[in-house]
């Protein structure tokens, strides 16, 4: 594990790890954001986890000294005690998405990369179950490992200006989607009706860290009936 | 209990001190991009010191307010009339109803902060009544201000409308904030910056012309960043890094070599590596950066820099003292 200052104010934990992140690592992520939580170190205000880290905002003025943080987060890091984040939630949470040539801007494109059929992309991403990494990007924006590798495609190189709210999407070797409308370079396969992000909820965002995800294919009427509920 | 905007430009908003402990779901933390200058001009007008206040950009705003305010402003370098007369910064103004209060186009530098005693009164939406431009809530509709928008504004105290009729009567205050505070802007911004995290993957190269030479803010400014063109800073080996938090004042380099520094509405997380950040103290000149200006990075260290924001922490908690016990 290796610390490094993000600015004044924050520091980030690096931990070790080769290629992609898995659930192993997401599991470490965990564990460790629980036992710093749990060590309740004075100045300390706000966690971000992420695929291999986890970043720590502080107030300078309320931590004594940066070497004294220091040793006070690899103290808690290396705790042996056991500390677990909120309870997890049981089975995966399923999340209806439309994969109709209207939503699924880059449907087409990734089946001729994985040369096979568009049914076979749905397929193919509805067959798993993802794990959330992180949220980031924007409010609510899950980070999903678990994609099969034949639906791998790297970002366009030209990103969008707009991708509309509750496209579902295929960055590299992650799934996300995005729960505002906003600009963006991943590759759109579907739309969800699901709202992932509503400031009228508590919490939040829909997702937290370690849930696991389906994706479940719908035709556009059930879309528009689940749409029409969801507001 | 309103203020009415008159003129507003393009990206003028409600800010406060933003968004805490909501970074892990990614909102971003928002709020003033300079947030000292809002608590400084917050105590000024008679506020807590995180009021919301508007941000103005490059000027050319006007204001009317329906009852009796105290105004305070600070930032970049603004020609500003309270009431017909001039109005420094740093300095309160006694606003009558129906009066106006009008900001010129910046001279120099990007951003002012204006605080009307009773502070802006809208709902907070998770903590905080900044506008988050990005994801559209907060503030005013989660929008910029436009013309003929009415804002809500709080109560005053007895103590502040008492230092209004002295202020009208031509009273001054004995008490006014370090110039540094409150007019930002440079001539020639030079910022103070920590190594990031992935300092070491930059070329020898790379690193000594992030120094010797100025980078020049190009046009795609906003409150999440600045993008700025100068030497490109290479990285000795390639390969994508993992998405991780970043923070305002972050210097990320994407794969072109040209550095981009985040502001306050930046993104939580980004996959770019992080060659510096700005120090906290410094952000205030950031947030005075627009397109054309030449800005040069300078090295300090972490402790250096934690001490000048704890100093300042205390300066500033000696000043708000002081102008209370004035008022009494």
């Amino acid at each position: 594990m290796e610390i490094y200052p993000l600015g004044d104010s924050a520091l980030i934990l690096r931990l070790p790890g080769k290629g992609d992140p898995g659930p192993r690592m997401l599991t470490r992520v965990m564990d460790l954001l629980a036992k710093l939580k749990k060590a309740r170190i004075p100045g300390v205000i706000e966690f971000v986890p992420a695929f291999a880290s986890v970043a720590i905002f502080f107030d300078p003025s309320r931590i004594g000294s940066w070497a004294g943080l220091t040793s006070a987060v690899r103290a808690a890091a290396k705790s042996r005690r056991a500390a677990r984040l909120s309870p997890p939630r049981k089975g995966a949470i399923e999340l209806p998405v439309c994969y109709d040539p209207e939503f699924g801007l880059d449907l087409e494109e990734i089946a001729r990369r994985a040369k096979v059929s568009v049914a076979q992309v749905v397929a193919l991403h509805t067959g798993r179950t993802y794990r959330v990494h992180c949220l980031g990007f924007t409010p609510g924006f899950p980070y999903l490992s678990g994609l099969p590798k034949k639906l791998k495609t790297p970002r366009r190189a030209n990103p969008r200006a707009e991708v509309p709210a509750g496209s579902v999407a295929i960055g590299g070797s992650q799934a996300g989607i995005y729960p505002l409308r906003s600009p963006g370079g991943w590759n759109v396969i579907g739309r969800t009706p699901v709202r992932l992000f509503d400031l009228m909820r508590e919490p939040p965002a829909l997702l937290r860290i370690g849930d696991q995800v389906r994706f479940r294919a719908i035709d556009r009427h059930e879309f528009e009936t689940l749409l029409a509920a969801s507001k | 209990m309103k203020a009415t905007i008159l003129r507003a430009g393009p990206s003028d908003s409600i800010q406060d001190f933003g968004r805490t402990g909501y970074r892990a779901l990614g909102v971003s933390s928002g709020g003033a991009l300079d947030s000292f200058a809002a608590a400084v001009t917050n105590v000024l007008a008679g506020n807590p010191v995180d009021a919301a206040v508007i941000e103005i950009t490059l000027g050319n705003f006007r204001l009317r307010c329906s009852d009796d305010r105290l105004v305070a402003w600070s930032g970049g370098d603004f020609a500003v009339r309270c009431g017909g007369e001039r109005l420094a910064a740093g300095h309160a103004g006694a606003l009558a109803a129906g009066e106006e209060i009008e900001f010129a186009r910046a001279n120099h530098g990007c951003r002012a902060w204006l605080a009307l005693s009773g502070g802006i009164d809208l709902p907070l939406l998770l903590g905080s009544r900044s506008t988050d431009l990005r994801a559209g809530f907060g503030g005013m509709d989660g929008r910029a201000l436009r013309n003929d928008d009415a804002v809500a504004l709080g109560e005053t105290t007895p103590a502040v409308r008492a230092r209004w009729r002295s202020i009208r009567q031509g009273g001054a205050s004995a008490l006014s904030p370090p110039n540094e505070w409150v007019q930002t802007a440079a001539s020639f911004p030079t910022l103070r910056i920590v190594r990031g995290a992935d300092w070491e993957m930059f070329t020898a190269t790379a690193r000594r012309a992030f120094f010797g030479q100025p980078y020049v803010v190009t046009p795609a400014a906003d409150r999440m960043g600045i993008r700025l063109e100068g030497p490109p800073l290479r990285r000795k080996g390639k390969g994508d890094l993992l998405s991780e938090a970043v923070a305002p004042g972050a210097i990320q380099v994407p794969p072109n070599g040209q550095p981009i520094l985040l502001l306050g509405d930046c993104q939580t997380i980004g996959g770019y590596p992080k060659i510096a950040h700005v120090i906290t103290v410094d952000l205030p000149r950031a947030a005075q950066l627009r397109p054309g200006d030449e800005v040069r990075f300078v090295e300090t260290s972490l402790d250096d820099a934690q001490a000048l924001l704890t100093q300042r922490a205390l300066d500033f908690d000696l000043f708000r003292v002081g102008l209370e016990l004035l008022a009494k």
